[in-house]
């Protein structure tokens, strides 16, 4: 029963979060309210018998990832986005566009939820065992070892390549 | 209402106390050691030498004018002292610093003496020391001055380099010990090698030892890291323009992220709990002891060495401690598999 | 059960996709993605939870290295761009136009 009201609570937070994150005119403040969401969504990942990815996703996502957000966006204190009263603004930002833009958002979302949810029945979830850290080492490192191997590679070159861009020549 | 869950109540308001009065205690011990070191006398005046130094500090903060820049973000400013804090003290919830007790037979079931019991505590150790980044790093750009900038940009800078020493220094302790929970990992330090040498990981890895030291007063911005909020070159860093009690909240984030590092370095490395003479259910003795002593160690250490240089600061960090942590984690991982340890 | 986490994560992928195709700033746009992208990672885990493996859980691991080195190119990318423009509207970089 807790874990109901828990779920709901999170996932109410999460979903807030997101909608201002996308309604926010100061990108400092959608940068703090993601970090808000990232904490809800961790506290989903527990609720699911995760504990090991919902702590990740702490380190990396909302302890890193975001961290450079905020650097670069503090480093290039850009202005404010216009508003949508401004004359020379694009003609698909002024409000009736943006409107329908929503209507089209909920009219996809009501698809993804009825693709997603046919044909599986609902049930409460099978009483599973929580994956300790160990299982997942080994699955890492026997069955998804060469993702793995793959993926410091592919970390590499993301790092050459954005020291090679934002460098000032 | 359980015994057992009023006990935990109980623990978790007497440990919230217990860091508070911690952190008043390294003020005052701070201060005398410093004196000492400098062959002083430090404060004298306020109650038996100067043992109320503390108090008066506290109330002196608590009536300060609490003032804010015009051109600050309002929300901001005021919420970063918070993060600080609360980063502080929650670190401290997954660290047990004594073996599970029965509280002289009042309750049936033993306690463990540990806010919180996760399984992955050493990962959310780590967590909670990635989140505190951000109390200085929003306290820095919401101040909008320029010295505050500078000083949040570097502090943040300076403590995300040193989380990848300071995590790979856990991660020699986590093969060795072959758990993440914290407790598990006190567990196997206990007992002693030919009766002489108590078990503990600092003779495992002393090098690991001495990283995880190196990258714990990074991460606290003290000395000799303490660049960020040096008083000379930066008026005071991150915290330039915060007064009273917003100020107050930093220095108490501060004192209690020694705190924490020396909590879990003690847990870690140092035997936790564990130690000659004393029954099991006193360990708390030795971890206090052992935790003052790393203290004083931090305290003697920001007194006695130079200040490096922000640029040498970040050098040391990535080309010397990181190659050094992870040459660290490989010897530790052959030793692992060839000797079994 | 696994129907309100789908239910939930199909919400916050509509919430990312709307910010891509609303907001005229390139950092928030990127951030839009970082919500598309957890709200998959919320649809591995849900799965792997329902149907009792770990293989979810691994697949979020991917999942999050590559999202961190593609934010840190992005924002590589956007440095640069804002080092020629001064702007960060999508708009203004109309070079390629005819």
């Amino acid at each position: 029963m807790t874990e109901t009201t828990l779920f709901y609570a999170f996932g109410a937070v999460a979903v807030v979060a997101s909608l201002l994150v996308i309604a926010q005119r100061n990108p400092v403040y959608s940068v703090l309210l993601l970090i808000g969401s990232f904490g809800a969504l961790s506290g989903l990942y527990v609720l699911l018998d995760a504990p090991f990815v919902a702590v990740i996703q702490i380190i990396v996502y909302a302890g890193a990832i975001m961290v450079l957000f905020l650097f670069v966006v503090m480093l290039l204190n850009a202005p404010h986005e216009d508003t949508e009263y401004d004359e020379h603004v694009h003609p698909l930002l002024r409000p009736g566009p943006m409107r329908f833009g929503a209507v089209l958002a909920i009219a996809f979302g009501v698809e993804l939820v009825w693709a997603l949810t046919r044909h599986i029945e609902s049930g409460p979830f099978a009483g599973g065992a929580v994956s300790s850290v160990a299982s997942i080492g080994t699955l890492l490192f026997t069955d998804y070892a060469f993702a793995f191997e793959v993926t410091s590679i592919l970390i590499l070159v993301a790092m050459m390549g954005a020291v090679v861009l934002a460098r000032r020549d | 209402m359980t015994p057992l869950l009023i006990a935990q109540i109980g623990l978790t308001l007497f440990v919230f106390v217990a860091l508070l009065s911690s952190a008043a205690v390294m003020v005052y011990v701070e201060r005398k050691v410093a004196a000492l070191l400098q062959q002083r006398f430090g404060p004298y005046l306020v109650g038996p030498k100067g043992l109320l130094q503390p108090l008066a500090d506290v109330i002196k903060l608590m009536f300060k004018e609490e003032l804010r820049p015009r051109a600050a973000d309002a929300l901001l400013f005021g919420l970063a002292p918070i993060i600080s804090a609360t980063c502080a003290f929650a670190a401290f919830a997954v660290v047990p610093f004594g073996a599970s007790t029965t509280l002289f037979g009042l309750i049936d079931t033993p306690l463990r003496l540990q806010v919180a019991d996760v399984n992955v505590a050493i990962l959310v150790i780590f967590a909670i020391a990635s989140m505190s980044v951000y109390g200085i790093v929003l306290a820095g750009w919401s101040s909008n001055s320029k010295y505050s900038l500078l000083g949040g940009l570097r502090a943040s800078a300076q403590m995300i380099s040193y989380e990848l020493s300071y995590g790979m220094a856990l991660a020699a302790v986590l093969l060795v010990s072959n758990s993440l929970s914290v407790t598990e990992i006190v567990n196997s330090q206990s007992g002693s090698w030919w009766h002489v040498l108590p078990r503990w990981s600092v003779f495992l890895q002393p090098v690991g030892f001495l990283i995880f030291m190196t990258a714990g007063v990074a991460e606290t911005n003290r000395a000799p890291f303490d660049f960020p909020e040096a008083e000379q070159e930066l008026v005071a860093g991150y915290h330039t323009e915060y007064s009273s009690m917003s100020f107050a909240m930093f220095f108490l984030a501060e004192y209690i992220n020694m705190v924490t590092v020396s909590a879990v370095a003690t847990d870690l490395f140092l035997g936790g709990w564990h130690g000659p003479f004393l029954p099991e259910s006193l360990g708390w003795i030795w971890f206090l002891l052992k935790v003052g002593a790393l203290l004083f160690f931090y305290v003697w250490m920001r007194w006695t060495l130079p200040r490096y240089r922000y640029d040498q600061l970040m050098r040391f960090g990535w080309k010397v401690l990181l190659p050094i942590s992870v040459i660290n984690l490989l010897v530790t991982a052959a030793g692992v598999l060839y000797f079994g340890i | 059960m696994l129907n309100q986490y789908l239910v939930l994560s199909a919400i916050l992928f509509t919430i990312g996709t709307a910010g891509v195709f609303v907001r005229r700033n390139l950092i928030t746009i990127l951030l839009s993605i970082e919500i598309m992208l957890n709200a998959v990672n919320l649809t591995f885990v849900a799965f792997g939870r329902a149907l009792g493996s770990a293989d979810g859980q691994i697949i979020v691991f991917f999942v999050m290295t590559v999202a961190a080195a593609e934010a840190a190119v992005g924002l590589a990318i956007v440095i640069t761009l804002f080092r020629h423009k001064e702007s960060l509207n999508p708009d203004s970089f109309t070079l390629l136009k005819w």
